[in-house]
C-alpha cells in the first residue's frame, strides 16, 4: 500500500532545484571572494606589464617567495603530521592545551607572531642568543628567517587539515594493521599515512598557500631585502609605498604563479584516491 | 595434552562487565554465539590485544599474552594471531595481493616472498586473478576471502573471526560459509568464531559457547545444545518452546502453577522442551489422553518456512508451528481464541 | 638581565601594538599654552585630518588643543604611511586636511587634483643614527656603520625615511650594505629597541619618542637629507573652514611648541 501512495510523489529521477536559501548566499559569497580580483585585473596596467615584468627584482622575490613558502611547506609538513598524529591518536594530560597552543599563531597578528619570534629566535632572544654565541647562528635577517616565520604562522591549517583527517580515518585499519604484526611506526607509515595522504595534501598546500601571502610575521622577523628575505608580498607592500601600478603588477604575477601551481598540484595528487 | 588458548577474559567497562572463559584446543574451532550487546567482540578484542583484560589471563601454548595481576601484556602486534574483521579492513590503498603480503612483510619475510606466499594463499581462497584490484573493486565474498588469506598469510596460532559472514547478501552467505569451512578445517591452529548467526555457529564450529550479558550461560556441541537449551536465547536459537520449573515425576509445574505432562521422568528444578511443530492448535478443547491442553490467544502470525509460525499466550507463552491450510481453516488471526495441545511424548525435561 | 628582558618585551608589545593598529593611544606629550592664540572667530563641526604616522604623539596634543579652543568643534585623525594616506585620499576616502611626512606624497594627491598648490611646510624632520641604549659598539660617525659586523637598519627607500637616508649617505658618500629595508620608520626603530641591529638611521622624533631604549646620535650629514613636512587643505574637505582653522592652529606658536618639543625643526 505505502508503496502505491508514494508512486505518486516520487516521480522519475529529475534534476533536483537548488533552493535559494542557499543559491543566494552562495552566489554573493562568490562575488564577495573574486571581486577584489576583478578589481586588481581591471586596475591592472595592461600596457606597460610586458617591461614591468621583466623588471629586475621582480623575478628574484617571485623565485624567493616560492622557495620559502616550499621549504616552510616542508618543516610544516615534518614537524606538523606527527603533531597531528599525537594529537589525534594519543590520549595524554593537557591535550586539549596543547590543542589550543597549536592554534595560537591562527589568532595571533603575524605582526606579533614576528616580535615573538623575535624574542626566541632573535639575536637576544631565549634560543637566539645562546644560537648567536655558541654556534654563530642568527635567523633575523637572513632566508631561513623566512622560512621560520612562514612555518610559525603556516603550521596551524597543516595541523588542523591533517588532525581532522586523521579523527574522520577509522583507525579500526590501524588495529587491523597490529594484528598482522605491524608497531606502531609502520602502522604509521604504511596504514595511517597512505590513508589521510588526501587530507595531508590539502593541509599542506593550505599551508604553502598562507605561507606564500605570508607578510607580517616575515617582515618583523626576518627584515626586508631584496635577494634573502623580500618575498613577493614583501614587495607589493612596499611598491604600494610609491607606485600602485607595479603594486598590482606584483600581485597579479603571485595570484597568477600560485593559482597555476595549485591547479597542477590538484590534478596530479588532490583528487587522486 | 596443553590447551592451545586458554582464557579468563574480564573487562570491565562501566556498568557492563564481561566474564567469559575459554579453552580452544589445536584445531578446534569455537563459536562465541549470544545477541547483541553480550561482550563477544570485546572478547574477541581481549584475544587479539586490541582490548587490555581488567582481570584473568590469556595464555597462548603456554605464553601469557595478557595477564593483569603480573602486569603482563603483549601488544596485538606480537601475539600470535589473525583477525578477520566483520568488515574486512582491507587497507584500501593495496591490492588484494599487497593486502595479503602485509603481515608476512611485518613478520620479517622480504617483498618478494611474501608476495609470493601472498599470491599463494590468493589462489587457494580461489582469488588469484584478483590479485592486482583495490579492495574496492572486490566484491563482498571476494573481500571476506581476501581477509582471511590476509588472516592465514601470518599462520596464526589463534585465528579470530568476527561476524565473518554478518555483511555479505543470503545467496554469497551460503557458498562462503562453505568456503570457510572448508579452510577452517585446514587450519591447524585454534580457531574463535564470534557470530550471532545460529546457522554460521552450527556449521562452522566444533563447540559453542553461547554469551549473554557477559556471561557464559550455555557451551557444549551442536547436539547437545540444540536438545537441551538453557536460556531463553537459546531456545529461541534453536527454535524450541522452553519452560523452567519445577518437576516431580512426570509434572513440571511451570510459570503460574501450569502443569506439564512429560515423557522423562525426574525430580527438582527442571526445564521442559518442545517443538513449535509438536503444537497443535483445534477451535475447541480437544479429548484425548495423554495431552497437554490449554486455551491461548493468538498475539502474532509470521511466515516460518513453508508453515505458519503462530504465537500463542495464555497460562504458558507459546509458538506452534501449523500448515497455511490449517491456519485457514481455524481463521488464525491475532486476538483469536484458540485450544492448545501437546502430547507428552513430544516433551522433553531435564535437570536445570 | 631580568630587567632587560621585561623592557625588551615592553617595547616590543609596544611596537606590536602600534605596527598591528596604526594607532597608539599614548598621550606623552607636555602641555604647551603659551603664546598667542589665533582667537578670533571660532569654528564648529568634525574635522578630518590624515596625518603622517610620524606625527601622531605631536597631533594629538594640538587635536585636543585645537578643540579647547574651538569648543565646537571635533578633530578625527588617520594616522598612516605618508603614501598609505595619499592612496586612500585618491581613493575617495573623506579627509579635510592632510599633513604629509615628505613632498612627494603631498604630489600625489594634488596630481589627482585633490589639493592645488605644494601646501604649507610646517615642520621639518632629520635623521640621526639610532643605536641601542648604550651604544656598545661606539658608533659615532655614518662611516662607523660600515665597519664589518655592524647590522644596519635602513627603512626602504619607497618610504619617506628610506628616501631621506639613501639622500644623506649619498650625500655623503658612505655606502652601506643594511641587514634589511623596513617597511616604516617604527619598524626600523623597533629592531634597535629589539637588539637584533646595531642602527638604524631613524628621524629624530621618533628617536627622542623612544629615548628609553634607544640613543640618537647626530651627524653633520642628515643636514643634507632634511625632511620637509607640508600641511595642505583639500579640495573635497566637507568642513573648508575648519580645515583652515586646523591647519592655521598647527602653524600657530602654540602648534609649533608641541612640535618642537616632540624634536621636529621649525621650518
Amino acid at each position: 500500500m505505502p508503496i502505491v501512495d508514494k508512486a505518486g510523489e516520487v516521480a522519475p529521477p529529475r534534476r533536483q532545484r537548488i533552493p535559494l536559501g542557499l543559491l543566494v548566499p552562495a552566489g554573493l559569497g562568490l562575488l564577495f571572494l573574486t571581486f577584489p580580483l576583478v578589481g586588481l585585473l581591471v586596475r591592472a596596467p595592461w600596457t606597460t606589464l610586458p617591461q614591468r615584468l621583466t623588471e629586475p627584482g621582480v623575478l628574484t622575490a617571485l623565485l624567493l617567495s616560492l622557495q620559502c613558502a616550499t621549504l616552510a611547506t616542508v618543516v610544516c609538513v615534518l614537524f606538523g603530521v606527527p603533531l597531528a598524529w599525537l594529537l589525534a591518536r594519543v590520549e595524554f594530560p593537557g591535550r586539549r592545551l596543547v590543542r589550543a597552543l597549536v592554534t595560537v599563531p591562527l589568532v595571533l597578528p603575524p605582526v606579533v607572531g614576528g616580535v615573538a619570534l623575535l624574542l626566541v629566535f632573535g639575536r637576544r632572544g631565549l634560543l637566539g642568543e645562546w644560537l648567536d654565541t655558541t654556534f654563530g647562528i642568527t635567523f633575523p635577517f637572513t632566508t631561513t628567517g623566512v622560512v621560520i616565520a612562514e612555518a610559525f604562522v603556516a603550521m596551524p591549517f597543516l595541523i588542523i587539515a591533517v588532525e581532522g583527517a586523521l579523527r574522520g580515518a577509522d583507525s579500526r585499519f590501524e588495529e587491523a594493521a597490529a594484528t598482522l604484526g605491524a608497531g606502531r611506526w609502520t602502522t604509521f607509515t604504511h596504514v595511517t599515512l597512505p590513508l589521510v595522504a588526501p587530507g595531508v595534501a590539502a593541509g599542506a598546500v593550505l599551508c604553502w598557500a598562507r605561507a606564500l601571502g605570508e607578510f607580517g610575521a616575515t617582515i618583523t622577523f626576518a627584515g626586508n631585502y631584496p635577494g634573502t628575505t623580500q618575498t613577493m608580498p614583501l614587495a607589493v607592500y612596499l611598491a604600494l609605498e610609491t607606485d600602485l601600478d607595479a603594486a598590482i603588477v606584483l600581485s597579479l604575477i603571485l595570484l597568477t604563479v600560485s593559482v597555476a601551481i595549485l591547479a597542477g598540484l590538484r590534478d596530479r595528487w588532490i583528487t587522486s584516491p | 595434552m596443553t590447551a592451545e588458548v586458554d582464557a579468563h577474559i574480564v573487562v570491565d567497562r562501566g556498568t557492563f562487565r564481561l566474564d567469559v572463559s575459554l579453552r580452544i584446543e589445536p584445531g578446534q574451532v569455537v563459536a562465541l554465539l549470544g545477541p547483541n550487546g553480550a561482550g563477544k567482540t570485546t572478547a574477541l578484542r581481549a584475544l587479539a590485544g586490541l582490548q587490555p583484560l581488567t582481570a584473568g589471563h590469556i595464555t597462548v601454548d603456554g605464553v601469557d599474552l595478557d595477564r593483569p595481576d603480573l602486569r603482563r601484556y603483549v601488544p596485538p602486534e606480537r601475539r600470535p594471531i589473525g583477525v578477520v574483521f566483520q568488515d574486512y579492513l582491507l587497507f584500501p590503498h593495496l591490492s588484494a595481493l599487497d593486502n595479503v603480503a602485509f603481515g608476512p612483510r611485518r613478520h620479517g619475510v622480504d617483498r618478494r616472498a611474501a608476495r609470493d606466499q601472498a599470491a599463494d594463499w590468493l589462489a587457494r581462497v580461489g582469488l588469484a586473478e584478483h590479485a592486482r584490484r583495490k579492495p574496492r573493486q572486490l566484491s563482498g565474498g571476494q573481500a571476506q576471502r581476501v581477509a582471511l588469506a590476509r588472516a592465514l598469510a601470518v599462520h596464526p596460532a589463534l585465528l579470530l573471526l568476527d561476524e565473518p559472514l554478518a555483511a555479505l547478501d543470503a545467496r554469497t552467505r551460503l557458498d562462503t560459509r562453505a568456503e570457510l569451512q572448508r579452510h577452517l578445517a585446514e587450519h591447524r591452529g585454534a580457531a574463535l568464531l564470534v557470530t550471532h548467526d545460529p546457522l554460521d555457529a552450527l556449521v562452522l564450529a566444533d563447540r559453542l559457547v553461547i554469551v549473554e550479558d557477559g556471561r557464559v550461560v550455555q557451551e557444549g556441541d551442536a547436539a547437545a545444545i540444540t536438545a537441551q537449551p538453557r536460556t531463553d536465547y537459546v531456545a529461541r536459537l534453536v527454535g524450541l518452546n522452553l519452560y523452567r520449573g519445577r518437576a516431580d515425576g512426570h509434572t513440571v509445574v511451570v510459570g503460574d502453577g501450569f502443569a506439564l505432562a512429560a515423557a522423562d521422568r525426574l525430580d527438582g528444578d527442571a526445564f521442559v522442551v518442545f517443538r513449535p511443530s509438536a503444537v497443535a492448535l483445534h477451535p475447541h478443547r480437544p479429548d484425548g489422553s495423554p495431552r497437554n491442553t490449554w486455551a491461548a490467544t493468538v498475539t502474532g502470525v509470521q511466515r516460518h518456512g513453508d508453515n505458519l509460525r503462530i504465537q500463542l499466550s495464555g497460562p504458558i507463552t507459546a509458538a506452534a508451528d501449523v500448515t497455511p491450510a490449517a491456519a485457514a481453516h481455524l481463521r488464525l488471526s491475532p486476538g483469536q481464541q484458540v485450544w492448545a495441545a501437546v502430547k507428552a511424548t513430544e516433551t522433553r525435561a531435564y535437570p536445570a | 638581565m631580568t630587567s632587560r628582558w621585561i623592557r625588551i618585551t615592553l617595547a616590543a608589545l609596544t611596537v606590536a601594538g602600534l605596527s598591528a593598529c596604526g594607532d597608539d593611544t599614548k598621550t606623552a606629550s607636555p602641555q604647551p599654552s603659551v603664546g598667542s592664540a589665533s582667537s578670533a572667530a571660532t569654528v564648529t563641526g568634525d574635522v578630518t585630518v590624515f596625518a603622517a604616522a610620524s606625527l601622531t604623539e605631536s597631533f594629538k596634543t594640538i587635536g585636543k588643543d585645537f578643540e579647547a579652543a574651538n569648543p565646537g568643534a571635533k578633530v578625527t585623525f588617520n594616522f598612516a604611511g605618508s603614501s598609505a594616506l595619499a592612496t586612500q585620499i585618491n581613493q575617495g576616502a573623506p579627509a579635510d586636511v592632510f599633513a604629509s611626512a615628505a613632498p612627494a606624497n603631498l604630489k600625489t594627491v594634488t596630481d589627482a587634483g585633490g589639493a592645488e598648490g605644494t601646501g604649507t611646510t610646517f615642520v621639518k624632520n632629520q635623521l640621526v643614527i639610532a643605536v641601542p641604549k648604550g651604544n656598545l659598539k661606539g658608533i659615532k660617525t655614518l662611516a662607523d656603520l660600515t665597519k664589518p659586523g655592524v647590522k644596519v637598519a635602513l627603512c626602504a627607500e619607497q618610504v619617506p625615511c628610506g628616501a631621506a637616508a639613501k639622500k644623506a649617505l649619498d650625500t655623503a658618500g658612505v655606502k652601506i650594505t643594511p641587514v634589511t629595508l623596513e617597511q616604516d620608520v617604527k619598524a626600523a626603530l623597533a629592531k634597535v629597541k629589539l637588539g637584533e641591529v646595531d642602527a638604524a638611521l631613524v628621524y629624530r622624533t621618533d628617536a627622542k619618542a623612544a629615548a628609553t631604549d634607544v640613543d640618537g646620535i647626530e651627524f653633520p650629514e642628515s643636514a643634507g637629507a632634511i625632511n620637509d613636512y607640508p600641511i595642505i587643505v583639500l579640495k573635497k574637505a566637507k568642513n573648508p573652514a575648519g580645515a583652515q582653522a586646523f591647519v592655521a592652529y598647527v602653524l600657530s606658536d602654540k602648534g609649533k611648541a608641541v612640535l618642537t618639543s616632540a624634536g621636529f625643526q621649525a621650518p
